[in-house]
């Protein structure tokens, strides 16, 4: 199959999303980039989803993005509102001021 | 994936008929606002005791068959059946008690109820998935609907501070859970938990990368959503924060619907190399109960001495899970209806104190509790003593039936942390006690805000737990029972 990604290639980027996405939940301070973050390791487990499931040669692997990307969708919007909902109450989106509840 | 149009006999319909009825008993209700009711009506509680009552029973007219549907994805087999009834118990005890609570907090508009229903449908899917997807599409429509949950009293900066924790922590676990599934899918070129465990039993390929750090990630994030140690951090913030009734729920519910997935993946489908991640859980299990333990002791709020009290709780479960075998199931699936019980019936108790929007919750609240409303403080006290694991309690015959199997496992270095573990944890369960009796309160003694539906929730509850306690045979062969279809 001249002319096809390999899989090592695909996989790679993947996990390289996927990393980049856990550094930045673990860095960064301000909850829309945290979130953003976190639907970048979604999309990475996506991209390994369609990769496995073209080398494997089954269709799972391509309907199952469709189901995350559903539940990714879902969790935008109920995200977005308690973001949202933060800022109204607090006006601000940093985490590291939102600490009432500690012990 | 063949592509069959499924064919749905009669009894598959019955099989199915939890989830259809909690669909439409959801939908009915959001429906149904376009007849707005006077606040503080009880038409949306009600609603939701009958579609409970519907699911359940719709399972239990068919609890004695064991079928698989979608490809294999749905399974109705006693493991389903147990947890479908146990789930239906939850939310229903949940319902009693949110009954007065939610009013009186003004939270409970039918979407509160709406949303109750949708979370106790997505532990439902996840006790019943036979497949990866299913199990995290279930854990999502739980998560999601108890995000908001938590965050409902959205005045309240701790609620929306709650909720912003739980939904950030466990959008997280949800990336780990999911890359863990595609890594896993890769590895043995199926989601599906029986064909993934023949594949295992066919070609032993432990030393596959994919395999392991797929497995990893799957646990990491079935670690968070149950509260293991180091992935607890949200565990007290999001209890503290939420409004009682719905910590009520979810630490019950949420965690028996992660047990649930977890017995089922690592039992079912990685049950033939058990060896290989049995090291790794007694070691999660022996930091969970200690570090959850440790730090209840320096507790004052009591729902947050409550929520690590309930990390400790998940400690005790793992022993069961890294014992294995039926009786390590059916020890976990014993200790999960005994632990929901009493710890609904200890939060149910502190949705009763205080009056209005007061949240009154804390050790110096109970004091002197046992004087002025004598009923009240033998049932805490009850509760407390079965959560310390204290005879003639149910948590002292589910503590003593766990620790048993893994004792006879050979996992004694396990048992014994446990055992001391309880023997800590009564210190700070019996000081609840203590305060109720033996101190004098500090502010103006609380409120309480007396509901008939509460009240018989918690009877339900301390009949429960004092009956388990005497009489747990039949509970025990029925866990026994329950699992015999799981490996």
């Amino acid at each position: 199959m001249s002319g096809v990604i390999p899989l090592s290639w695909s996989l790679a980027l993947s996990a390289t999303l996927f990393v980049i996405g856990v550094v930045g939940v673990l860095v960064r301070r301000n909850a829309l980039v945290i979130f953003m973050s976190i639907e970048l390791m979604l999309n990475a487990a996506n991209l390994a989803f369609v990769a496995f499931g073209r080398s494997l040669q089954s269709l799972d692997g391509q309907i199952f993005v469709f189901f995350v990307m559903t539940v990714a969708a879902a969790e935008v919007a109920v995200g977005l509102a308690i973001i949202v909902n933060l800022f109204r109450l607090r006006e601000t989106v940093f985490v590291d001021e939102v600490n009432l509840l500690k012990g | 994936m063949s592509v069959r149009m499924p064919v749905l006999l009669p009894v598959d319909l019955w099989a199915l008929g939890a989830v259809i009825a909690l669909s439409v008993g959801l939908m009915v209700m959001l429906l149904l606002e376009w007849a707005p009711v006077r606040p503080g009506s009880p038409r949306g509680a009600i609603l939701s005791l009958l579609t409970l009552a519907a699911a359940a029973g719709s399972v239990l007219y068919v609890r004695d068959v064991a079928r698989s549907l979608f490809g294999g994805m749905f399974v109705h087999d006693g493991f389903t059946v147990f947890f479908t009834i146990l789930f239906c118990a939850v939310a229903a005890l949940a319902v009693l008690l949110s009954w007065d609570y939610a009013r009186r907090t003004r939270i409970g508009q039918s979407e509160y109820y709406m949303l109750l229903l949708s979370a106790t449908l997505g532990m439902i899917l996840m006790a019943a998935s036979n497949d990866l997807i299913t199990i995290f599409l279930g854990l999502e429509l739980m998560s999601l609907a108890l995000y908001v949950l938590v965050g409902i009293r959205r005045a309240r900066l701790e609620s929306n501070e709650a909720a912003l924790k739980y939904f950030l922590l466990g959008a997280f676990a949800s990336g780990f859970l999911l890359y863990g599934i595609a890594l896993l899918y890769g590895a043995t070129g199926s989601t599906n938990l029986t064909r993934m465990a023949e594949f295992l039993a066919a070609s032993p390929l432990q030393n596959n990368p994919l395999l392991i750090v797929g497995g990893l990630l799957l646990l990491t994030g079935f670690a968070f959503k149950i509260a293991a140690v180091p992935f607890h951090m949200w565990t007290p913030d999001a209890y503290e924060g939420a409004p009682t009734s719905v910590t009520a729920f979810m630490s019950a519910g949420a965690k028996a619907a992660g047990f649930a997935a977890l017995l089922r993946v690592v039992l079912h489908a990685l049950g033939g190399v058990h060896a290989n991640w049995a090291p790794m859980l007694s070691a999660i299990a022996m930091l969970t109960m200690t570090v959850g333990n440790v730090t209840a002791l320096l507790q004052i709020n009591l729902k947050r001495m409550l929520a690590y009290s309930s990390i400790a709780h998940a400690g005790y479960l793992l022993v069961a899970v890294v014992a294995g075998g039926h009786e390590g199931a059916s020890a976990a699936l014993f200790y999960l209806a005994v632990y929901s019980v009493m710890n609904l019936g200890a939060f149910g108790v502190l949705t009763l104190l205080g009056r209005g929007q007061e949240e009154r919750v804390t050790l110096s609240d109970v004091a002197g509790l046992g004087f002025r409303h004598p009923l009240l403080g033998v049932t805490l006290t009850v509760f407390m003593l079965s959560l310390g694991g204290i005879p003639p309690t149910a948590g002292f015959m589910a503590k003593v039936y766990l620790f048993g199997v893994a004792l006879k496992a050979g996992w004694i270095p396990l048992v014994i942390v446990g055992v001391l573990n309880s023997v800590v944890s009564v210190f700070y369960y019996l000081r609840v006690t203590v305060a109720m009796y033996m101190e004098e309160p500090a502010l103006e003694p609380v409120g309480i805000s007396w509901a008939a539906p509460g009240v018989i929730a918690l009877m339900v509850c301390l009949a429960l737990t004092l009956w388990w306690g005497v009489q747990a045979h039949a509970l025990l062969a029925l866990a026994l029972r329950s699992v015999q279809g799981l490996m």
